[in-house]
């Protein structure tokens, strides 16, 4: 392990942008931390935290100190990076009776991911599984550079360690960060997990870390650890949650849930779309256009006769049920690294660590 | 990181040419379909189905009713039921559409050999098993009695009636059709598919079922052919879900842990006899 001081962050920065990467990482706006696209490691939201979060809760404070990556986990994910909002697919155009499909040309730019949280990291490694034929989705994956950060503070919401996904970085990186700044040495220790990532590193004015450096760490990370309040007990859950799709507790949930689908949208690893056409007025080109749905949504199952899942019961059925025990089955990984921010998100403060031990012992 | 699995002809449909645009009902109508580049058609088995794209207006995701077998045009039987569906219908001979597929499972007829046949169909599921029929009689000695029962809502709603005829012709196969409601000129049955299975013509320690139809309809249906002896074990339907990508990407035809896509959309009835019940999933 290294260790960069604090100027180190600078040239890291350059030497990304050196490198041709555009730089995405978290700042401080509409008092939330954001991610966006960054000049310089000055756009960071140094000295702000967000850890103040808890069911429908969410605010941002000042630390009190001059720390980079002080906050936890925004309102965003990482998804909207390497799976869009909004995608094109195809483009067609009427030639006489046929017709001319293309599929669309793939933007897939070079980005550096700033600060991914280790939760974020199994969220993008989730999706690697999910998306793994999707050209679109793999020419972005492969053209990003990810510098993740481990957290030695947890938020309010957090509960990765009971997801086995942080709160260090534990692979599906190029750099590894930790911030150290509390003992009046403002550094950053730095792990390579690639090759890609080893040769950058080589080029910053990096020192070998010393013992006391890695006691920070495994202090910080014991921190993070200690600070979660919240967890989701795995033995027998997603049986229990196969066994009980009858359950009257579903609808106990149901009548709470407003189907607002914020926490499908904030989840980093909820994958559904729909698929849109769209035709050109005066009817010669078209285009397919993939954007974020929701299973919350009641057109989502919608099939000739009507939509399947009408009530909010089942559709956040479907949600909890696909998240935490068929995704397993589908992908071979749980939907679910903990990240909180589904409780964060949600106006009314449904908790999916409260609803999964309630589903457990129903 | 590899992006070698990544395939860059995922969403592309590839255009195909109207060859014939046939009316069957009054809501619905067979495509038969030629590849506009003049390539080969990629082979399919019998319940696959295929997305099937009208210009600028949506891809739907249509079984297959043709002839697995047979060399000709790729065949589709639509039911016009929304703006896609309705172009489609106003299609004519050189039209276009863009098609993508095969997807999905398929009827089990080679584990099927050897055994009684029972094919179950309701409405225009019967087009689904239209080419597990043709594969049986293509290779009829492969096979024990072969039955097909088959309900309509009325007598003006019997799809493929001329070839249900002639099937009803052949002296190795039971064709009994019912309907839900009688018109004047009717003599035949009426009342349930379930009915029929109820009348037997099949030997059920060694018989294979085969349904398509309303969901409700494939519930009873199991039920009385598990009645008779039938194992669920034996037993095969084809679900209908919302599909917009076809192959597990979209999310939005999730059944359980299934995805009706490319797990289904035949699913033997053990699998997801227990999703079957639950209202709503």
């Amino acid at each position: 392990m290294k260790r960069l001081h604090l100027e180190g962050l600078d040239a890291l920065f350059g030497a990304l942008r050196g490198a041709g990467y555009t730089l995405i990482g978290p700042r401080l706006r509409d008092r939330a931390i954001v991610l966006d696209e960054l000049e310089s490691a000055a756009e960071l939201p140094i000295g702000w935290t967000d850890r103040e979060q808890d069911g429908g809760h969410y605010r941002v404070a000042a630390r009190g100190d001059d720390a980079r990556f002080g906050y936890v986990t925004g309102p965003q994910g990482w998804k909207r990076w390497l799976f869009p909002p909004q995608e094109v697919l195809l483009r067609a155009r009427r030639l006489g009776q046929g017709m001319r499909i293309e599929a669309a040309t793939v933007e897939a730019p070079r980005r550096a991911f700033i600060g991914v949280r280790a939760c974020d990291l199994a969220a993008i490694a989730v999706q690697d599984r999910v998306f793994v034929h999707d050209p679109g989705y793999q020419a972005r994956r492969a053209a990003c550079f990810i510098v993740a950060v481990n957290c030695t503070e947890a938020g309010g919401t957090c509960f990765c360690v009971s997801q086995g996904s942080g709160p260090r970085a534990g692979a599906g990186f190029d750099l590894a960060l930790t911030e150290l700044c509390g003992d009046g040495q403002h550094r950053f220790l730095v792990e390579a997990g690639s090759q890609v990532g080893a040769t950058l590193l080589d080029t910053l004015d990096a020192v070998e870390a010393t013992a006391a450096d890695h006691e920070a760490l495994e202090a910080g990370l014991a921190r993070a650890r200690g600070q979660m309040g919240r967890r989701i007990e795995h033995e027998g859950l997603a049986a229990a949650l196969r066994e009980h799709l009858d359950h009257p507790y579903w609808q106990k949930v149901g009548e709470r849930c407003l189907g607002c689908a914020n926490c499908t949208l904030v989840c980093p690893t909820c994958f559904c779309a729909e698929v849109e056409d769209r035709m050109s007025l005066d009817g010669s080109e078209a285009e397919r256009v993939r954007h974020w749905d929701s299973c919350f949504n009641l057109e989502h199952s919608y099939v000739v006769g009507g939509t399947v899942r009408t009530s909010t019961a089942a559709r956040y059925r479907q949600w909890l049920t696909h998240k935490l025990a068929h995704w397993e089955t589908q992908f071979g990984v749980s939907g679910c690294t903990g990240c909180g921010r589904c409780i964060t998100a949600c106006p009314v403060g449904i908790d999916i660590t409260a609803e999964a031990a309630a589903l457990r012992q129903a | 990181m590899s992006t070698a699995a990544a395939d860059p002809g995922l969403w592309l449909p590839r255009p195909y040419r109207v060859s014939r645009c046939k009316r069957e009902l009054s809501d619905t109508f067979t495509l038969e379909l030629l590849p506009a580049d003049g390539e080969a058609m990629p082979a399919f088995r019998p319940g696959q189905f295929n997305m099937l794209y009208a210009f600028g207006l949506g891809e739907v995701p249509i079984s297959i009713s043709g002839d697995p077998d047979a060399i000709g045009p790729l065949v589709h039987t639509i039911r016009a039921v929304g703006p896609v569906t309705e172009a489609m219908r106003a299609l004519q001979p050189a039209d276009e559409i863009g098609v993508r597929g095969p997807f999905g499972s398929h009827w089990p007829v080679a584990d099927a050999e050897g055994m009684d046949l029972v094919i179950v169909a309701g409405g225009v599921g019967l087009a689904p098993l239209r080419p597990a029929i043709y594969h049986a009689l293509r290779h009829r000695r492969r096979y024990g009695r072969v039955c097909v029962f088959y309900g309509a809502r009325t007598p003006d709603d019997i799809l493929f009636k001329t070839e249900l005829k002639r099937w009803r012709g052949e002296f190795d196969m039971l064709v009994e059709v019912t309907v839900d409601r009688a018109t004047r000129d009717w003599a035949g049955k009426v009342g349930v598919v379930t009915r029929l299975v109820e009348g037997g013509g099949y030997d059920p320690l060694h018989t294979v079922a085969l349904m398509c139809g309303p969901e409700v309809m494939m519930r009873y249906t199991s039920r009385a052919l598990e009645a008779r002896g039938v194992a669920r074990e034996r037993m095969y339907l084809s679900l209908e879900r919302n599909m917009k990508c076809a192959v597990g990407l979209c999310g939005h035809c999730q059944f359980g842990p299934h995805f009706v896509c490319k797990d289904g959309p035949v699913f033997r009835l053990d699998a997801i006899e227990s999703l079957l019940a639950v209202d709503e999933l």
